[in-house]
Formats: structure tokens, sequence, C-alpha cells
């Protein structure tokens, strides 16, 4: 059977084909699709988890107990799991455990642009890197045997354009022949106590060893060879970019990248006369070839930021680029909130109160942009809160007052709990909004342990943040409706007096909730165009649905498109000439 | 079977149906028996960003991206992004727009205005230029939603695939209750000249 899939549709295939029985994931772009897919599959196991490092402790708990596991998630979200990665690497596995990790060259949606193939040599476990979506359903089911012959797990790494890109995938049957979980006890092999992994050390080092000799023969390591003018090493997408600028080009194509196959590359070296490493990102090829004593032109030419094109490979090596029209400046096309986010009030309250904004991951890092521009600092996932306190540790007592920091449920939930806890131990005196709006609202509306359901689309337990919060000690809790400017401002100024921790809750949910019941649009309002002013207060928020009409003269009217609003009615609340009502 | 690769870029607006046309398409060229490539950054697509969709078909297909300069076709859902992504066009390359302006968030609040003639300017440098009055074709089809069904219909005409691979790829992607509207769509937008 034929489909055409996205890299991250064929893992989800290829981890079912492999048999793989539980799957793991925290959200995040690129790899969120992995386990939207694997909820396809009734045999498998499918899971949100609170965060990246709790994710895979599941996949290592399910594979010792002789489970395949699959544990999903981006770049930045290794460093969340990096804990129990490098111990996993000592004790091996039972059932295979594959990480997927998606990488963003270009950062199209991340806080930075870190080359994780680096987790690799540095927790000293194999990775894969398929180079389109036939090999992404191929190189996941390897990577389980790889797994389960090694003893190891195997680390399985993407890009945005493997991830996102479709092409044509044939399948394959789910193979039935793995084993049942089962309680097996092996102290020596998990229990990394010092006396147990200096031995382990010492399996790790030879497994590298071992691997990298039998990555010479290893067939996703192929030698394609066209000429003996120019010889590339290259993997991943970068290797379909090369196929392209270069069509010409002898080519090696690793298909495994850690260990690397150095036999093999040197005998790759010896049959062409110029030798080129073309990889995003990192010399992480390059560097370890040069290493070996092998001559090769990497990074001189090829750009290390961002992400590479066919362009990009063909003006690295001064082949003519194709002609191409150029355009006048325009104007940008950010993303924006949308529409009736519960959000906007808040971040237009913070501007008007002239807080110092200690942000965090998720939707409400828009309010960074104009015209709302309430946002000071962005770091990393649960970052807010730790940030927050540091802040109010030094400054003086007036400007300590400003300090606020906000954070969505999801986020909260996955490492900001713990800056909370810290917040209220050591005395720090902050204020804390927790954005919840019942869903991972950023990266496509996922379940998490406040919206009352699984992935699996089970209810389940919702957590009460108010109860939560007062449980690890903040005495201020407040729930407030984000969509009532006056509360906003009454609770806020407030709580940003108080010399304490203060928590305030905001309780709407996200517009784009999928599940019935829970959003509930308002009424479309409309501007009474006799009643505006053009007083432009209504812009401030920045809402997608008002839209400025520049007049004739210098006035102008603001129009609200009733097929956009979601009648939230904040836009109405700025109006002081009641202009803005209920369509009719 | 030539080793000719053609190259579409499809341009809007996040929210305007842009991901689900290019999986039309690509669903097309596989069933017509070439290899596929589509590429994209979603993420953000949902909240009004500029979204670019890249598909190429032939009889086999390397990079998912469409190279600059390359192009042969650009599928336009908006205006203004159309013009933003021309570059991506071979020279003399084919321009399929819908006639619409949706206002970037420094015009929504009157801090830039939105830029003016968009179609000429595209029409200037891409002469073989279709603009499509999408929604009101649409509107005449039964549904004012079904606009970009009008549009694949006018990028259809100017593609050698038979017909029936394009009906087929529409009756698997489009929920039922849709269907016959899009159908009549994708006629209306193929007989455009």
């Amino acid at each position: 059977m034929k489909e055409i899939l996205s890299g991250n549709e064929a893992i989800a295939r290829g981890a079912y084909e492999a048999g793989v029985k539980v799957a793991c994931a925290y959200p995040g772009t690129p790899s969120t699709e992995i386990l939207e897919n694997t909820v396809r599959y009734k045999e498998i196991d499918s899971s949100w988890a609170t965060n990246e490092k709790v994710a895979l402790e599941v996949g290592i708990g399910a594979s010792f107990v002789g489970a395949r596991s699959l544990v999903t998630m981006k770049h930045v979200g290794v460093n969340v799991a990096a804990d129990p990665l490098f111990t996993l690497s000592y004790t091996g596995v039972n059932g295979g455990l594959v990480l997927v990790c998606a990488d963003d060259p270009e950062l199209h949606s991340s806080q930075d642009e870190q080359d994780s193939r680096n987790y690799a040599k540095f927790v000293k476990i194999p990775m894969l890197e398929p180079s389109d979506s036939q090999e992404c359903l191929d190189f996941t089911r390897l990577a389980y045997e790889i797994s389960e012959k090694y003893d190891t797990p195997v680390m399985l790494r993407t890009t945005t354009r493997i991830s996102h890109s479709k092409s044509v995938v044939t399948f394959g049957e789910r193979i039935d022949t793995i084993k049942d979980a089962k309680l097996e006890r092996n102290p020596a092999k998990f229990v990394m106590l010092p006396g147990n992994a200096r031995g382990r050390h010492y399996v790790v080092e030879d497994r590298t060893l071992q691997l990298s000799k039998d990555g010479v023969s290893l067939p996703i390591n192929r030698v394609e060879m066209r000429g003996t003018k120019m010889g590339v090493i290259t993997a991943g997408i970068s290797y379909q970019h090369v196929r392209e600028a270069l069509p010409e080009a002898s080519v090696l194509k690793l298909g495994m990248v850690h260990p690397l196959p150095f036999d093999l590359i040197r005998e790759f070296a010896s049959k062409v006369d110029k030798l080129y490493v073309v990889e995003e990102l990192d010399p992480f090829i390059e560097e370890q070839v040069k290493a070996i004593g092998i001559p090769v032109t990497g990074k001189e030419i090829i750009p290390i930021c961002g992400e590479l094109t066919p362009g990009r490979v063909r003006k690295a090596f001064g082949l003519p680029e194709n002609a191409s029209s150029t355009v006048e400046k325009l104007p940008g096309r950010p993303p924006n909130m949308c529409p009736g986010c519960p959000h906007r009030g808040v971040f237009y309250t913070l501007k008007q109160l002239n807080a110092y904004v200690s942000g965090d991951i998720g939707c409400y890092t828009l309010g960074f942009m104009p015209p709302l521009s309430a946002m000071d600092t962005c770091v990393c996932m649960g970052a807010s809160i730790g940030m927050a306190t540091g802040a109010a540790k030094v400054l003086p007592p007036e400007e300590r007052k400003k300090v606020v920091a906000v954070i969505g449920d999801s986020t909260f939930l996955h490492t900001g709990i713990n800056g909370l806890m810290d917040m209220v131990y050591n005395k720090g005196a902050a204020t804390v909004i927790i954005l919840d709006n019942r869903i991972t609202a950023m990266t496509g509306r996922q379940e998490n342990p406040g919206s009352g359901h699984t992935l699996m689309n089970d209810p389940t337990n919702e957590v009460d943040f108010e109860l939560l919060c007062k449980a690890i000690g903040v005495k201020n809790v407040r729930t407030i409706n984000p969509l009532d400017l006056d509360e906003c401002r009454t609770v806020i100024a407030e709580e940003m007096e108080r010399p304490e921790t203060s928590v305030i809750i905001t309780d709407k949910p996200c517009v784009l909730i999928k599940r019935e019941g829970v959003f509930k649009p308002g009424a479309p309002l409309q501007v009474v165009d006799d009643a505006c002013a053009g007083c432009r207060a209504c812009l401030k928020i920045g809402c997608p649905a008002i839209e400025w009409i520049p007049g004739s003269g210098k006035k102008g009217k603001a129009h609200i498109d009733p097929l956009l609003c979601n009648g939230c009615d904040v836009c109405s609340q700025l109006c002081k000439f009641s202009a803005i009502k209920e369509a009719k | 079977m030539s080793d000719k690769v053609t190259n579409i870029v499809l341009v809007g607006v996040g929210g305007q149906g842009i991901l689900l046309a290019a999986e039309i398409l690509s669903e097309t060229f596989m069933l017509a028996g070439f290899d596929v490539k589509k590429s994209e950054i979603h993420g953000m697509s949902q909240r009004g960003g500029s979204v670019v969709s890249h598909v190429r078909y032939g009889k086999e297909v390397f990079s998912p991206m469409v190279p600059e300069g390359d192009g042969d076709i650009l599928f336009g859902f908006e205006l203004m992004e159309s013009y933003r992504y021309l570059s991506l066009l071979k020279p003399g390359g084919t321009v399929v727009v819908n006639d619409l302006c949706i206002a970037p968030p420094s015009v929504l609040i009157g801090q830039e205005q939105y830029p003016a003639d968009m179609a000429l300017k595209i029409q200037e440098l891409f002469p073989d230029c279709l603009l499509v009055d999408g929604q009101n074709l649409a509107i005449q089809a039964g549904n004012a939603r079904a606009a970009n069904t009008v549009l694949l219909g006018a990028v259809s005409k100017r593609l050698d695939i038979e017909e029936k691979y394009w009906i087929e790829a529409i009756e698997k992607m489009v929920p039922k209750k849709a269907l016959e509207v899009n159908l009549k769509a994708f006629q209306m937008g193929r007989g455009l000249k």
C-alpha cells in the first residue's frame, strides 16, 4: 500500500510496524504529529506526558520490562530529558527504545537552533537520520533492531523539513513476534549505583566501537559513485539538497550519523579527488573526519546558521544562482493571537501597568508583538517563574513590584511548578499569572493534565490549579476572568503591590479548542459608524477582527469583521463612545 | 516519462486552507503515477501568519523544497503574499492568484498601508497571470468556502494531468457533505481562460 505521508506520520507507522506498545511525548513543533498518529493504532498506548523527562522515563520503564517503546520530542525537549538519557546509555534496554528528536534549523518555531546530533556523541548512543518519509518508516523499524541487538537506546533525528515534508511511502506489516512485557529483575544492569555503573561504562565504550565497525556494512550507510572528481559526505535532508544541486557528485550517504563508520569514510575519501561534507548546523561529521586525518571542506563554504536549501548549496559551491525576481519591501505578516483569545486582555493590562513581564513558551509569547508589546523575557519552558524570582531578589522595592511572570497551563505543569515551589520556599516577591486556557495551544491544541482528557480521549483527572498552588504554600491565589478588563486591572495591580508571592489564574478557554462545549463564542460585535470617534483605542489590543479604515481626512474609523469576531467583548470595554455593539 | 520536475508554490495566510489544497495537489500527482514531495512550515499556520507550501512532482524528486527561481506555478490565495514569494518563480512562470487582500497586523492597526496595485505589479513581472475572483465564483458554486477549489480548478488547467485524477483526489480529501459544491467549484475554475 502506498500513501503520501509526512515524516512524522511515517515514523508513527514505522513504530506501529515495529511492534511498539508504548508511545509517550510532550508536544513540540516539529515533533508533535508523531504521537497524534500513533494514537490511531489501538495496539499502541499513546500518551502526552507532563514533560520530556517524564516521557522518556515512561518509555524507559516500559522498555525495562520488555516492551518496545517510542519517545518523541523537539530538540530543546532533549535538554529536559537529558538526565535519564545519559544514564539510559549505561543501562541499555530490554525492549527496544527509540527517542525521536526533531531539530528545527532556521528556527521556524523554536527559541534556539541546537544541533542534537551532538547528544548522540555526548550520550554515546547510535543516531539514525532519515532523509525522506520512506526512510522515516524504514529507519524507525531498523532503530528497534539496532536497539535490541546492541542493547542501547537509539536516537532518530529529524529536522523540520523531514518531519513536515510529505513523500510517497510504501507500507509494511506489523511484526507480531515481539515478546510480551513481564517482570524481569536484573539489578546489576538496571540499578545505576557507582559499583554497577563503572562496569557499564566499559560496555558503552565497546558498544560504540562495535557500532562504528558494523556501520561500514550497514546498508543505510551507502556510497553512490558517479565520478571521481568530487565526493560529498552528507545525511538527512542535506542529502536531498546535494542530489538536487550537485547531480554529478559522488555521495556517501550516512543513515547512521553516530557513531561514524570511519573505515567506510576512509575508503570513500580514497576514491575521490576532493572531499566535502554538506551538513546543516554544526560541523558534526566534518570535525570527526578531520580528526582521523582526512582533509575535507565543510563549514568553510557551507553556512553554519539556518537550514540548507538547494539554492544555498548551489551558492556554497559557487554555482550560478537561478534568475529570480526581486520585489519591493512589504509589510510583514507575523502570526497573531486569535480573535477572542483570552490572553489579549491580560497583556493589554500588563502593558498599562508597565509590568516587567517574565515570559514563557506558548501562544502567549505572541504578547511580545506590537501593539501589545508586553513581554520582556522568554528563555525556555518554565523559565518565567524562576527568572522572576531572581529578578525580584535584586531589584529595589519600587521596581520589584513590576515583576510579573506569565506562564500557560501546560508550561506551568511542564516545568513551571518547580519554579513556583522555589519562589514560595525562598520567599520570593513576584506575581505569577497562570494563563489557563485548558489546552496546550501553540503546538496545535493537545490535551494536558489540566484539560481533563488524555491523548486517547479518555476522561481523566483535571489538575485544580488553585488547590495546587495553595498546597505548595502560595497564600494569595486569585482566579480572574481575563476578558473583563476592569477585573484584570484591579486584581493584577493589587497583587503586584503585595510584597510576597501571589498567583493569579485566568479561567477562559482557548478559542480553537476542539472538544465541544468548552469554548463558547459570544455574539459578534460591530462598530456603529456614527458613534465611532476614530480614537483608535480598540486598536491597542491588536485583534485580527478589527481593522482601521483610513478616512478621507485625518480621521478614520474602526471596522469589525463579523466573520472573524468571536464576541469576547474586550474591544467594547475600551470604547469610550459606546460605538461597539452586538452585530444585528 | 521525462525527467522534468514540476514545481508549484502555494502561498497565502494561515487559516485559508492552503495546506489542504497542497494535500489535494500531492494526492493527484501520486495517483497519476508520479513521485511527489511536499514541504511546508505549519505550527503557526492557524494564527494568521504567512504560509508557504512547496509541491514538486516528476519521475524522481529529491529536495522537497522548490529551488529559488525554479517554480513553474505560483498558486496564490492572497495578493500580497503572492507578490512576496514571486522570487521562487522561474522567469516566465505562471501565476494563478485569488483576487483577495487580507490586511496584516500592521495594516489592521493603521501603522502601515496595504501596498497598492498588487495584482498589477504581479502581472508586470509575470504576464502569464490569472486573477481569479475565487469568492464570487465559489458563491455561484454554492458555498463561499469553496474558493480554494475554484483556484485549484484554474491551476489544474495549467498542468498536464488527466482530469480523472483530480476528481479522485478531491473525492478522497473533501468531506462528503461538501463534495458536490467542491466538484462544481473545481469545474468553474477549470473553465476559466
